[in-house]
């Protein structure tokens, strides 16, 4: 495990730039998520449509692809510039809007109909239902499923690497091409993770607990 | 009982997915045309010597590049790989199993292996030998060994046509964009050379060559001889700065330890040099993207092997990007 601490400033750096990655993008898909859960919903069909075309492309393609053909294909002919950095932000929120999306929308058809009915029968509009009534209890209900997705982005975003974005899993890419040790490189960037994913499981958990309803 | 009826033809549709999926599988290239002559009768070696081998299972395999035009490019018609990499592997085969070098037909068989796993699909024998725009050095000789050299490349920089800014390797300072490969050696000499440029590092030159023209990065810096490749499919768009500041000796991967399989390859360089079928197979190809023909091959070096590998490590997973998502 030599290599692990002769490089740990690398490996530091590459967790620094994977948690900036996570946190950034997550909270951006949590908005865009939220919002087409809303679509998705809502009373609106060309509202509907478009959040149900929107999840069903981007969630059904691999990131991968997303990102080769976000990068190579479409900001070249799009004709305005997105920097590397932001353009790997931009993909892994799309991608992981439509997972926060189909969990929220979840959330919402757990709430018992009668809730919504109320709010309607105060007069209350279908945003204003949705928004003050129904996602204060959605959220309670989907905070352990958002966390998968968050465990899960944490790991997806080391997919940047393929757009040359530094991360994790490039920072250990690099490490063991500079001491021609891949095993053990892996090795540790697999322990970094770890150190990564861990915390953010308890902290779910921990949400999950101060969210939850007495029954 | 509805949902299912509707379990076992689906249950059977994928099934017969799987089945076409698999049955499709077995498309990978062989051997190409245009290779020059030089036919030999079928030889045979000490039993128990790599050659005897792969004489015995009828077939060797080759990892070379399928993106480098001139050197080891995938034709998407023919779907064969070709280049002069493909010409040196098969000028090699053409040793061991006699004939001629265009109808080696299955006996020879390329896998592509992208710069990051050259070392390990030789010591898990996934190949028998490598021949990929693969430079000699050291920390490589830690885990593998090389014949030859059979071309002495340099590292280059292609830039747009309409660059003046860029003229070598001391331009590349800080907010200069440099793209080349992943945990190759060119991109590793950029990060000791230009320490202040930003390097840029994809899966494929091809690439690095789309973000130069789009206008992503600044610069692509690799082995002349790839470069040259680019720039000849882009004339109007790509240049060559034209100042080589290193040198790559290409050698050919074989496993380590193993010196009577690498003799037998260092022979058979000596004599395509000396019959000038080395020289046919540049002309052929390199020589045809406008990469002068040097004028005497590199003398190959035979230098003694570190020894057979350790003990086989555990398998690592190679393509750590394609693991996720």
């Amino acid at each position: 495990m030599n290599i692990v601490v002769d490089n740990f400033d690398a490996y530091v750096g590459g967790m620094v730039d994977t948690i900036v990655l996570t946190l950034l993008s997550f909270a951006l898909a949590f908005v865009v998520g939220t919002v087409v859960a809303g679509f998705r919903v809502s009373p609106v069909p060309p509202l509907r449509a478009a959040g149900t075309a929107y999840v069903n492309i981007v969630r059904n393609t691999p990131l991968a692809v997303l990102m080769v053909l976000f990068w190579f294909g479409l900001l070249p002919n799009l004709g305005f510039r997105f920097s590397r950095f932001w353009a790997g932000i931009f993909v892994l929120t799309a991608y992981t809007g439509t997972f926060v999306a189909e969990a929220v929308r979840a959330g919402i058809n757990s709430v018992a109909v009668g809730q919504a009915e109320a709010g309607r029968s105060l007069g209350l509009t279908f945003p204003a239902t949705l928004g003050q009534v129904i996602m204060p209890q959605a959220m309670r209900t989907v905070v352990q499923p958002l966390g998968s997705i968050f465990i899960a982005l944490i790991k997806n975003s080391a997919l940047v690497t393929i757009i040359s974005v530094p991360n994790l899993t490039k920072a250990g890419e690099d490490i063991g091409t500079k001491s021609a040790d891949l095993f053990g490189s892996i090795v540790g960037v697999g322990l970094a993770y770890l150190v990564l994913t861990l915390p953010a499981g308890a902290a779910v958990g921990w949400i999950e607990r101060r969210v939850a309803f007495r029954r | 009982m509805r949902k299912q009826r509707w379990l076992f033809p689906i249950v059977l549709l994928t099934v017969a997915l799987m089945g076409a999926a698999c049955s499709s599988k077995d498309d990978s290239p062989t051997v190409g045309g245009g290779t020059t002559g030089s036919t030999t009768a079928k030889p045979s070696f000490q039993p128990g010597s790599t050659m005897a081998a792969i004489q015995a299972k009828g077939k060797i395999v080759v990892g070379t590049k399928f993106d480098q035009p001139g050197l080891g490019q995938k034709n998407p018609l023919t779907n064969q790989v070709e280049g002069f990499d493909v010409e040196i592997a098969k000028l090699i085969a053409v040793k061991i199993f006699g004939g001629d070098p265009s109808d080696l037909g299955s006996k020879i068989e390329f896998i592509e292996t992208p710069s990051p796993v050259r070392e390990t699909v030789i010591e898990q024998g996934t190949v028998d030998m490598v021949v990929a725009t693969y430079t000699i050095n050291d920390a490589r000789k830690q885990r593998i060994d090389f014949a030859g050299p059979y071309y002495l490349a340099g590292q280059d920089i292609m830039v747009k046509k309409d660059n003046t800014t860029i003229t070598g390797v001391e331009s590349l300072v800080a907010g200069v964009t440099v793209c080349s490969v992943r945990s190759s050696t060119p991109a590793g000499r950029i990060k000791e050379k230009a320490p202040a440029a930003t390097l840029i590092e994809y899966d494929t030159y091809s690439q690095c060559k789309d973000d130069l023209l789009n206008g992503n990065v600044d610069a692509v810096s690799t082995d002349n001889s790839i470069l040259l490749g680019f720039v000849a499919a882009n004339p109007n768009e790509l240049k060559l700065v034209g100042k080589k500041f290193s040198d790559e000796p290409y050698g050919i991967g074989v496993k380590r330890g193993d010196d009577v399989f690498r003799n037998f390859v260092n022979d058979r360089l000596e004599e395509i040099y000396a019959s000038g079928d080395w020289k046919k197979a540049f002309e052929s190809t390199l020589g045809k993207l406008g990469v002068p023909t040097p004028a005497t091959p590199p003398a190959v070096d035979r230098y003694t092997s570190a020894g057979p590998a350790p003990a086989p490590t555990t398998t690592v997973a190679e393509a750590t990007t394609t693991t996720t998502g």
